[in-house]
């Protein structure tokens, strides 16, 4: 079977509807491509089977995008945009083609890096909503943002990274140069005149620059001084400026050494590290925020006039009127007045069962409408709701966390003394043992300084994090925290979330034998009609069917079919004519005039490659937990499936946080996997944690790693990634400790000349770095 | 040993030019979109109907 022309994916075979397409969304799209000339997008493009397909989503709950655009200053309108589907340069091409053909356009522009797009128009040619549709249309999904709110700050340290390290390298360029010919000079016979000029044009360059260039360095050696700390930037920021002051008091007194060459260099290394790793943990995060983006919610409510407004959740007043529409996540807490529907209360609960509501019922922020709209009237607002209980547990137990320090902080905590006191022993030495004056001793004492420069061991962790961070990035695992991968590598103790951490978190068919292919595409007929999960699912099961005409809904009851022999039903048990009897899992009935009904089953399937992952943790010697919120029967069964001892059913999220304390108090360093939002507390609690990237926006924000992907897999290349990093970077330790071992007796001695300052410093960054880079190149075997 | 004044101070001025052209190609948004700007110069020019890359990006 061919597939869809536009989105790719399979084409049913028997749908009244265009040759070639598998929907009429895809159908549209096409048809607007061609039609504007642009049919050599889909020659261009290189579809990656891995990403979303481009399939225009008309469920996609309605946004208004007049409420999100910006006026500039030229009287233009703005609107800038989060686009999800962009996945090669065709894409981009054929979005600011569009957008530029349309009327009023003057600019569009897509940053294919962030996926962001900048439109700008003239406000009488053109309407924000229409030209969002005309993407939407596409197969994109649009989220608004606020340029002004997005990372603005993490943007701004990083340009200044970039411009330090800019100044920096063109000042060590330079110098070197300089350096070069001062170190021949030694050799040569340079006269002492000749000498002094280049050590004063040096002086020229680099103080400049070490004063522009190391104010990163600076800036955060005196905060950490300022809460009597050490971290790794005060002996960095010591050593460059003692050696800077030190060379050009060299120079003024005519001295045959100057330092500069290393003083800027050492600044450079450290600036192309911190950029490194800046960015890399700046570019998982700007993928966290932009997933987060899309998930977030607004309520619709509805005003004294009837009119509705969207409303960013946390503006909501007390006792207004909320609209929730079917398959709308609701985003207050609150009391139904008006309906009756079934809400999917898996993310707070963990129960996949959808639990039925109607008129006075209460229903909380995070569940999920499914079968009919509701208006609910808001009984708790901001720091009342369910959501705000929440989040203020996972705030408590995020503070035990933020008291973890990372590993380059704990050995610059020892290091710092052993180094300042050396240079101390030095100074001390060669004054009261040796008849030169305090000027020279003074020297070599800070010879001693800039020799033990941290320069190699300042760059052992970063440049690690930066490969094994881009290395997990490429297989969607979004490290979000500088030491979450310490943590995981630390960690004995895996605690698992069953719904939507080890189960695919929505029900799949599981008895299509049983009920037959004739019944089941009937019954997928009439299902196509609804948005309903079980409905959805059953269509999955069954996707070349094409939908019935004429089917109605019953909210909280099912579907009805009005058929010459009488009415054909689908949807609850006593609906269809069936007793009412305690149920395992999530069920329909499917009910024809004059036949018996015949059960339809579902089943939250744990994810294909759960056995394996939780077989290969065991294997490598984690204690393995379950904790969940669903009911017993489920969760035992689930427990069993993957071989699980240790589990826990119908656990409340406080429940969950203290469990994660008590292995804590056993010793154990525990990792929790969770989604939902009753998980959200335990994820901070536990000493690192992981979360799938289909997972609510609380808890994506509690989680040091976000993973993407249907499969549980990144769970375990995490853990062997950090386990891997972490061995690197204690090897890298190990090298610049030896280094140092080697060259501080030297120095100390006095027998430092800044010629052996360069090849030693260098040297020693170059091995760290290239035992680094080990990780980027090897596959991980699991250990 | 005269030409070393004029060498040095016209390496220093060269070198100095490439700062600055570095420093300006990063204020006016040439690093913004890397992955973007590698794929764009696949497109024809005259299907480029949008504008060029602004001297001042708005997510600066």
């Amino acid at each position: 079977m061919a597939g869809c022309l536009h989105c790719g994916q399979e084409t049913p075979a028997d749908k009244a509807i265009g040759d070639g397409f598998c929907c009429t969304g895809c159908e549209a799209a096409y048809n607007l491509i061609n039609g504007l000339g642009l049919g050599r997008y889909y020659e261009r493009r290189s579809v990656d089977p891995d990403a979303a397909p481009l399939k225009p989503d008309e469920d996609a709950a309605v946004i208004d995008y007049s409420a999100h655009v910006h006026h500039t200053k030229d009287g233009l309108s703005a609107l800038y945009l989060m686009v999800e589907g962009i996945h090669c340069a065709a894409c981009v091409w054929l979005i600011e083609t569009v957008l530029g053909r349309t009327p009023g356009v003057s600019k569009a522009r897509v940053n294919m890096t962030t996926r962001r797009l900048t439109l700008e128009w003239d406000p009488q040619l053109a309407d924000a909503n229409a030209l969002a549709a005309s993407i939407a249309q596409l197969g994109y999904r649009l989220v608004p943002f606020d340029p002004r709110m997005l990372g603005v700050e993490t943007q701004k340290e990083e340009k200044e990274l970039l411009r330090a390290m800019a100044v920096a390298g063109f000042a060590a360029g330079n110098v070197m140069l300089l350096s070069v010919s001062i170190w021949a000079g030694y050799t040569q016979g340079m006269l002492s005149v000749t000498r002094d000029m280049m050590h004063w044009l040096s002086a020229l360059i680099v103080l400049p620059a070490v004063a522009y260039a190391g104010v990163p360095f600076f800036r955060s050696a005196m905060s950490a001084l300022r809460n009597r700390r050490v971290n790794m930037d005060v002996p960095i920021s010591l050593a460059v400026i003692l050696a800077s002051a030190m060379s050009l008091f060299e120079t003024i007194n005519h001295g045959q050494h100057a330092y500069f060459d290393s003083a800027v260099t050492l600044l450079f290394f450290l600036l192309i590290g911190r950029y490194l790793d800046r960015r890399a943990r700046g570019r998982a995060r700007s993928a966290a925020e932009h997933m987060l983006a899309l998930n977030a919610g607004s309520a619709t409510v509805i005003d004294a006039a009837g009119e509705k407004h969207m409303v960013p959740p946390n503006q909501v007043p007390m006792g207004a009127t909320v609209f929730v529409a079917t398959g709308e996540r609701i985003t207050v807490d609150g009391r139904v007045f008006e309906g009756t529907s079934e809400t999917d209360t898996s993310l707070i609960t963990g129960e996949t069962i959808p639990q039925p509501v109607s008129v006075g019922s209460p229903v909380f922020a995070g569940t999920v409408n499914l079968s009919a709209p509701l208006k609910i009237e808001v009984t708790a607002a901001d720091e009342g709701t369910l959501l705000a209980e929440i989040v203020r547990m996972m705030e408590a137990a995020e503070q035990g966390r933020a008291k973890y320090v990372a590993l380059a902080d704990r050995v610059a905590r020892y290091y710092a003394p052993v180094v300042h006191g050396l240079a101390l022993i030095t100074f001390i030495g060669w004054v009261v043992f040796s008849d030169l004056g305090w000027q020279a001793s003074l020297l070599n004492a800070i010879a001693v300084l800039i020799i033990t420069c941290p320069c190699a061991l300042a760059l052992a962790v970063p440049v690690v994090q930066v490969i094994a961070s881009g290395r997990l990035m490429r297989q969607g695992i979004l490290i979000k925290t500088g030491t979450a991968l310490e943590r995981l590598a630390e960690s004995d103790w895996i605690v698992f979330d069953k719904t939507g951490t080890l189960t695919e978190g929505r029900p799949e068919l599981i008895n299509p034998d049983e009920i037959g292919p004739d019944i089941l595409a009937k019954a997928a007929g009439l299902a196509a009609a609804s948005k309903h999960p079980l409905a959805k699912a059953l269509v999955r099961a069954a996707p070349n069917v094409a939908p019935v005409a004429g089917v109605q809904e019953h909210p909280g009851q099912g579907l009805s079919l009005r058929t010459d022999a009488g009415e054909t039903r689908l949807g609850r048990r006593d609906w269809c004519g069936t007793p009412t009897v305690e149920t395992d899992g999530p069920e329909m009935w499917f009910a024809e005039p004059g036949k018996d009904p015949v059960q339809i089953k579902f089943e939250d399937r744990l994810r294909v490659d759960a056995p394996d992952v939780l077989a290969a943790l065991k294997a490598q010697g984690y204690g393995v937990e379950l904790l969940s919120g669903d009911r017993e029967a489920v969760v035992v069964k689930a427990a069993e499936g993957l071989g699980i001892v240790s589990f826990q059913a119908q656990c409340t999220p406080a429940d969950k946080r203290q469990r994660l304390e008590a292995l804590a108090n056993e010793g154990r360093k525990v990792v929790m996997v969770g989604d939902g939002l009753n998980d959200a507390p335990a994820l901070a609690a536990a000493h690192a944690s992981l979360s799938p990237s289909s997972a609510i926006d609380v808890s994506q924000t509690a989680a040091d790693v976000v993973f993407q992907g249907q499969k549980l897999s990144p769970v375990l290349e995490a853990l062997a990634v950090s386990k891997r990093a972490d061995r690197l970077v204690k090897q890298n330790f190990a090298l610049a400790f030896l280094y140092n071992s080697i060259t501080i007796p030297l120095a100390v001695a006095g027998m430092i000349t800044p010629l052996v300052a360069a090849i030693a410093m260098s040297s020693s960054s170059i091995v760290v770095i290239g035992n680094s880079l080990r990780l980027a190149r090897r596959r991980i075997k699991s250990e | 040993m005269d030409s070393l004044i004029y060498l040095i101070a016209a390496a220093l001025f060269l070198g100095l030019l490439g700062l600055i052209a570095f420093l300006w190609a990063l204020k006016s948004g040439q690093f913004e979109d890397l992955d973007g700007a590698a794929s764009r110069i696949l497109f024809d020019d005259d299907e480029m109907t949008s504008s060029k890359p602004d001297e001042k990006s708005p997510e600066d």
